[in-house]
Parts: C-alpha cells; structure tokens; sequence
C-alpha cells in the first residue's frame, strides 16, 4: 500500500499529539461526556460510474459542537451527508447518527434531525407556509394538531412570516434558501445538517443565517455545517474537518487547525529592501518583499525573538510603520496540509 | 487574515476549555426517540391526495376529461339522423338517443381505451419521479416520510385520481345526456327494463370497475416512475406502455398472450348492464389488474427501498 503525502499528513498529526478531536478521542471509550451526534467508520461511497466520492472517511461529531465539514466543491460533502441522512447507501464503512446506524435507522432518528441538503427544493404552486405543511406531514413523529402553530413559528425564525402566503416560484433564491431551513426548523432538533446553508444569499442574509446558527447552537443542537467558505467556518464553528477529493484530511477544534498554519511575521516598511536584508541575518526564512511590506517565516514559533527582530531593524535604520504576527488562517492551514490551493476542484 | 499582536500558541489547555465550552444536551431542545402517531403516519397520505389535486395539470387532465362526453353528446345530437342503428360506432352510441343515461356508458367507453389511461399515465408516471426531478424527494425522505410509505401514500393518490377521472367523465356524461336527451327507465342489453333509480345505482357501480380497472396501470407507472430522475420520461413511458399493449391487443396473432395483457378485459364493464348482471368478465379483469398491482407494486417497492437518492 502507498501512502500518499496527505495521510502521512494526518499520521504525523496524530503522533504529535496536537490533535485532540476525531480518531483519537473516538478511539479510548470515553467514561464521561455526552456521546458523539455522528459517527463514521471508513465510510466510502463508489458511484455506479466508478467515481469515488467519499474515500474512507472517520469522522466524530461531538454533541453540541457546531461542526464545520470544510472542502472545496467536489471534495464529497454533499455526498457524506447524503449519507448520513440514509439518501444513498455507502459502498463500505458505516454511518452512526444519534447512535443508530444509517441508512438502516432512518425512522428514528431523523425526526430528530433537520437537514439542508445540497439547496432548498420546494413546490412551486404551493404558498411558502404550504410548503411546510407538505414537509411537516410527511414526518409521522409530527403532531398534525400543533402543525399550524410549528410551521407559524419556523417562518417567523427565519423571517418569512410576511411572504408566507406568496407562492414558492415567486420566491427569491435567499427566500427559498430561508424557506429550506424553515422546514428543518418545524421540530426541535439534536441534529441540524446544513449543506452549505448561506449559497446564493448576500451578505447581510449569510450573517442573519450565521447569528440563526449560533443561536440554535446556544439552544443545545449540534450543528453539522458543510461549506467551502473558510471564513464561515471560522466564523461560526468550534470544530471542522477538512475534506479534499473525498479524504479527511484533518479534523479538531477550529482554534487547533488555524495554529497548525504557522504564523507570519509582517513588517510593513517603505525601506522593505533594507528590512529584507535584516531579517534575513536574523534567521528569518520564506522572506516575501512586496511594496511596503515584507513577511517571512520567523525562525523559531512564538513571540520570543520578535523584540529582537524588531530592534535589529529600527537599528538597521529601517522605518518600521507596523511589526506583527499574522494569525495563521483555515486557508493557510488548508494549504499547510494539502499542498494545494483551496479552490482545486477534487 | 487578521492583524494580531501575538503569535499564535494554542495550548492543550486551552483546547480542553474549547471542547467543554460546548453547550451541553441539557440545553432546552429534547433529546430522544419521538413516537408516531395514527394521525401522524395518516397525515402524509392526506396529504399526498391534497398536493395532486392541487397541481394545475390535475385539473386540466380532469377539465378535459370532463369535456369529452360533452364533445360525444354534441356529436351524437347533430348526427342523430345518421346514427340510427349504426352497428359500427363505439358502443352504446346507438342508444344515446333513446336514453340520455346511455352516454354515460358510451362516454366510459371511449375514454377508457385511450384518454383514461393517459391521464393516468401521466399522473402515476410522475408521482415519484417528477418528486426527484424538483429534488421534493429528499426532502420528504429526511422528513422522514420512509420509502413504503410514500409509495403507498403516492398509490393511493393515483387512486384517487382514477376515481375522479372516472367520475369526470360519468358526471359530464350524465349532465350532456340529461341536458340533450330524454332521461328515464331505461332498456337494458339484455331487453329487461329499469327505472332511472336502478340505472343510476348501475352507472355508479360500472364507474367504479372502470376505476378500478386502472389499478394495474397505476402499479406500472408507479414502477417507471421509480426508475427515472425525470418526471417527463415517466409519463411519456406509462402513456407509451399503454399504447403499446392496445396495439398488441389489436393482433390475432397474439392471441395467446392478450388474456394476459392489462387493458384486455377494460370492456367488460358493459356486462353489468344486463340482468342479471354478468361477472364472469368483470373478476377476470379485477384479478388480472390485481396481479399487475402485485408483480409490479413489488418492483416499485424494491426498486425504491433499495436506490440511491442523489437528484
Ligand atoms: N450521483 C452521482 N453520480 C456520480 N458521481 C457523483 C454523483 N454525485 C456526486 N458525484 C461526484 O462525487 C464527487 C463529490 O461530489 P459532492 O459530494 O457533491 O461534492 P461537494 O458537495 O463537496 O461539492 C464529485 O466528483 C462529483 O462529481
Ligand atoms: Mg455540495
């Protein structure tokens, strides 16, 4: 068996030790804490035309955490929840939900999740509010004589009241994305899946579909939020995992994941030639000079020789407008661990 | 990126408060299995029946349904002269004129042939493929509506709808035929007579065999619609089935397998209008729908308990 450079990635990662989520805590059966809300174990999904979607994939989801399933288009997202919701069956590997297995369990344990999958779909003759009531019907758990008032209050949550008798067709795509969620929202749910929730809104809709998520989150639901957007994944997630053409390529706390991409030291300078020089006395490597700006991989990680760099240059006679760390990003660890731009297409 | 003062150092730690600043089950959402309820798993079938009638095409189909025994009593009124005794138009034609009640029978007649079936076609072909065309089946399926019992719930829909198109075409029927022509006791094949009560409790009872008669196509269609992704292809497969199997009907060379084809005994209908009434025709053809709805029903159930939704 070959390894490729990306488990190799993820081995050296768990070695360390700097990885407390997925496998490892998945691995010791944990005496206290509530269990995981999703669980797979070499989960993998072969198409009938030979596409290999999903490759093997061991994912955790802690209960209560909102849980950013991050990769570009492509990667096998959509396909994993597919799955995870019992839509299709997977070539190998199981999924566990609330702790029942899928697809065989899907009776009881998805009135207790709501989804979002791959975009809203509604009925375009029906008004807004029939579309919930369609929805709501079909789950045998709903009580149809709290129907009216559950679907009353889902609209109200994602602001729809005022357009819920408007037929669907004449929806707005942000409306119908809104509808969509509405109807994952007819019942409180342990579980919300969201597959990429915020596509096709603007910014203030993605913000007010954001401050939803966390206030759902705040309510006791585990939130399960695929995206390909790296910024909304660390805006609103406290864990993530990232896929790339269909492997996990890590998963952890949001906080653990940025700190595996290694900060940048920055010096923005009109003398950036002259700061180059210096840094690079000072055992700074990867130096970047840019106009009035350079940035370069400090020698040692932490904030211990900074000063020192900082006085090296004000004595070099550099003219030093501002000195910092950038703070590693998702992306940067992205790249870190893949070694490919996030927008590579799986 | 963001400009931060330090350098990042995550601490195991601070790791450990991260995990445990997650909100605990205790929050206000319940957690557990949630029961069904009778009028919980009903809800969806009511549903179901309420969605078809509610779509545009349903009433159109139903619209012209409805229109066709007005357009026969129209024709039979203006032709009146020519009609008489005419051995060679659709049956029951020939009384039409006589008793108004006749183009009831002869409206069924013409309509079950061809115009029935389509509509029928069109309905069961895109019950669950035209759901995964609009991408409503997964949305239904993590509801969740559970495979059998939407295929139920979308069969008996069809049902319903034979019945309402049945009934579409008998009402108009009856309404033409009062409106154009005399009513009354009325002369059964056979030569006994009835009164207008005993011919009304007949029509409803041949409406519905005819009804029922459509079962076997449904259970088709709802098996095509299983197969595809596209609502189009469904209909136009069930309504070419149908035309396919009148067609072989047609062959005396294929005698041997047209006591076994759907639409062989739909005509049977008409030996309930003798006295007594005649039934021999009339089980064969129930049966024969009910094994189609056995053989086919089952295709559809494993077919679709066992695919990959990814529309
Ligand atoms: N129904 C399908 N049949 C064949 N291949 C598919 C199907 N659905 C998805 N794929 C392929 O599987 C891969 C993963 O797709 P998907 O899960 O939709 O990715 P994502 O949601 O991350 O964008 C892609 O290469 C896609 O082309
Ligand atoms: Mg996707």
């Amino acid at each position: 068996m070959t390894q490729s450079p990306l488990v190799e990635s993820i081995e050296s990662a768990e070695t360390e030790g700097t990885l407390t989520g997925g496998r490892a805590a998945a691995a010791d059966p944990a005496p206290v804490g509530p269990p995981s809300v999703i669980r797979t174990q070499g989960l993998t999904k072969r198409f009938a035309g030979g596409q290999l979607a999903v490759d093997g994939l061991d994912l955790t989801v802690p209960r209560g955490s909102v849980f950013g399933f991050l990769g570009p288009n492509g990667s096998g997202k959509t396909t994993t929840i597919r799955m995870l919701m019992g839509l299709i069956a997977p070539t190998s590997g199981v999924a566990t939900v609330l702790g029942a297995s899928m697809p065989q369990s899907v009776g009881s344990v998805l009135p207790r999740v709501g989804a979002l999958i791959e975009g809203p779909a509604l009925y375009g003759f029906l008004s807004g509010r029939d579309n919930l009531v369609r929805y709501d019907s079909a789950d045998p758990t709903a009580d149809p004589r709290t129907r009216a008032r559950r679907v009353g209050e889902a609209l109200d949550r994602v602001g729809l009241t005022a357009a819920a008798g408007k037929k669907a067709r004449a929806y707005s795509l942000g409306m119908k994305q809104r509808l969509g969620l509405a109807a994952a929202l007819l019942q409180p749910r342990e579980l919300l899946v969201l597959d990429e929730p915020t596509n096709g809104l603007d910014p203030q809709g993605m913000r007010e579909i954001r401050a939803l998520i966390r206030e759902l989150a705040g309510e006791g639901t585990t939130v399960f939020l695929s995206s390909h957007l790296l910024d909304e994944i660390e805006q609103v997630c406290t864990h993530a995992a990232v896929m790339s053409k269909g492997r996990l390529v890590v998963q952890g706390t949001v906080p653990e994941l940025a700190a595996r991409a290694q900060g940048r030291l920055v010096v923005r300078t009109p003398d950036a030639a002259r700061a180059a020089e210096v840094l690079a006395a000072a055992g700074v490597s990867d130096i970047r000079v840019a106009e009035g700006r350079v940035d370069g991989e400090p020698a040692t990680a932490g904030d211990e020789p900074l000063p020192g760099l900082c006085a090296a240059l004000v004595e070099a006679g550099v003219r030093v407008r501002a000195f910092g760390v950038e703070r590693g990003t998702l992306e940067d660890a992205f790249v870190a661990l893949t070694g490919e731009g996030f927008d590579v297409a799986g | 990126m963001s400009q931060v003062e330090v350098a990042p150092t995550v601490s195991p730690a601070s790791m450990a408060s991260m995990a445990s600043m997650a909100p605990t089950v205790s929050g206000r959402v319940p957690a557990g299995v949630r029961p069904q309820t009778a009028a919980g798993f009903l809800a969806l079938f009511r549903s179901e029946i309420t969605l078809t009638f509610r779509r545009t095409r349903t009433i159109a189909l139903l619209g012209l349904l409805a229109a066709l025994p007005v357009l026969l009593g129209v024709v039979v009124k203006i032709e009146t002269g020519d009609m008489h005794g005419g051995a060679n138009g659709p049956a029951f034609i020939a009384q039409v004129t006589q008793n108004g009640l006749f183009l009831v029978f002869a409206a069924l007649a013409v309509a079950l042939p061809v115009f029935l079936p389509m509509t029928v076609g069109v309905v069961a072909g895109d019950s669950i493929a035209g759901e995964a065309a609009t991408g409503t089946l997964r949305y239904l399926l993590v509801a969740p509506a559970g495979r059998t019992r939407l295929l139920a719930a979308k069969f008996l829909a069809a049902m319903v709808f034979c019945w309402a198109a049945t009934l579409a075409v008998a009402l108009s029927a009856l309404a033409t035929g009062a409106a154009l022509f005399p009513m009354g006791s009325m002369t059964l094949l056979s030569g006994d007579t009835v009164g207008l009560g005993g011919a009304l409790l007949r029509a409803v009872l041949i409406a519905g065999v005819v009804a029922l008669s459509l079962a076997g196509l449904v259970a088709i269609g709802l098996f095509v619609s299983t197969l595809t992704g596209s609502g189009i292809a469904a209909m136009a497969t069930t309504v070419g089935l149908v035309i396919l199997v009148q067609i072989l009907d047609s062959f005396p060379q294929l005698h041997a397998i047209q006591p076994w084809l759907f639409t062989h005994q739909w005509l049977t209908f008409g030996d309930l209008l003798r006295a007594p009434m005649y039934w021999t025709g009339i089980l064969q053809n129930l049966g024969l729908q009910a094994l189609y709805l056995a053989v086919f029903g089952s295709a559809a159930w494993a077919r679709f308990t066992s695919r990959d939704v990814t529309a």
